[in-house]
């Protein structure tokens, strides 16, 4: 695990550590079957295509939980995530595999923060960030916000 | 010459109220197989003896997740259905969520899940007609406890 960060250590601008995702033919089964959203948007060629949207894309839910992780590896165990939001405005395609457990060469995401505002309320150290997925090509496809509120080191 | 509009009057008597209610419980595997799908390998997610000894004494669900079917983050049936009905577009797209935590959701809980139906509005977009539903569901837990709302939203085109 990484170290324990405090209010202290973050101001306006500082940036979340960034956490690079490969999504996967094989992980977006894996996602289906564990958050029970069984679209065929997301395994079905034909209907993708039916959709107009070309092929299957990645759930925007398994990005909003990469999301998630993004924020609640940074804010560790003494972290509280109170708000998180976004909007699946981009779409995205999931590398196909090469081998049952190796993907094919291809595109990588990272999901990516930075700090936008910072203030005391009601006894809590709270930290507002933008925070974002970001395809190969470098396009936010997956623009969010999230409101944590972060130990103090003055209370030790 | 203005284009009928599909909210419809049985539709805008349905804003603002309750769709639909469940109750369901948080499985200890459920919250596993979602972290693994997730690629997280949080300990606090995936580790029942290192979770058991932390603060929370459970294991603890990842943002977002609250169980094993999760029929109460989609679209509402039967609210879908009265769209239909009403000549709504009827490709689907999840559009965004926002979520707000409360208390932290884990293996054992039992939530009580309520979705409102938030609004709608209709828009001419380059997909063509465009619908925005917004849904705002309250989880409760089994001591009556706030532990999260979400607002989604979702497209139909």
């Amino acid at each position: 695990m990484a170290k324990q960060v405090y209010y202290e250590d973050v101001e306006v601008g500082t940036e979340i550590p960034p956490l690079p995702k490969i999504a996967t033919t094989r992980m977006l089964v894996q996602w289906a079957g564990a958050s029970g959203d069984f679209n065929p948007l997301h395994y079905d060629e034909d209907f993708a295509k039916a959709m107009g949207v070309g092929a299957p894309i990645v759930h925007g839910a398994l990005k909003r939980a990469w999301l998630g992780q993004l924020i609640t590896d940074w804010i560790g165990e003494e972290g509280k995530l109170k708000k998180l939001s976004c909007q699946y405005r981009g779409m995205d395609y999931p590398r196909k595999m090469k081998t049952m457990e190796e993907p094919q060469e291809g595109e990588t995401w990272w999901c990516k923060g930075r700090v936008t505002k910072k203030y005391e309320q009601g006894g809590e150290h709270l930290v507002e960030c933008e925070i974002w997925v970001e395809n190969g090509k470098g396009e936010k496809t997956t623009p969010g916000s999230a409101l944590v509120a972060l130990p103090t080191k003055a209370k030790k | 010459m203005t284009e009928a509009s599909l909210i419809t009057g049985e539709l805008q008597k349905l804003i603002g109220t309750t769709l639909d209610t469940v109750v369901f419980k948080v499985e200890e595997g459920a919250i596993q197989r979602y972290a693994q799908a997730i690629g997280d390998p949080n300990p606090l997610y995936n580790e029942p003896d290192y979770a058991s000894k932390t603060k929370y004494r459970r294991l603890l669900a990842p943002p977002g997740f609250t169980g094993w079917p999760v029929k109460a983050q989609r679209l509402s049936e039967r609210l879908l259905k009265l769209l239909l009905k009403a000549g709504a577009p009827s490709k689907l797209l999840d559009g965004g969520v926002e979520f707000e935590f409360f208390e932290p959701i884990g293996a054992g809980d039992i939530l009580t899940a309520t979705t409102k139906f938030d609004g709608i509005t209709e828009r001419q977009t380059r997909l063509g007609k465009t619908l925005f539903i917004t849904l705002e569901t309250t989880f409760v837990k089994q001591q009556g406890k706030l532990a999260l709302k979400s607002r989604s939203t979702f497209i139909l085109f």
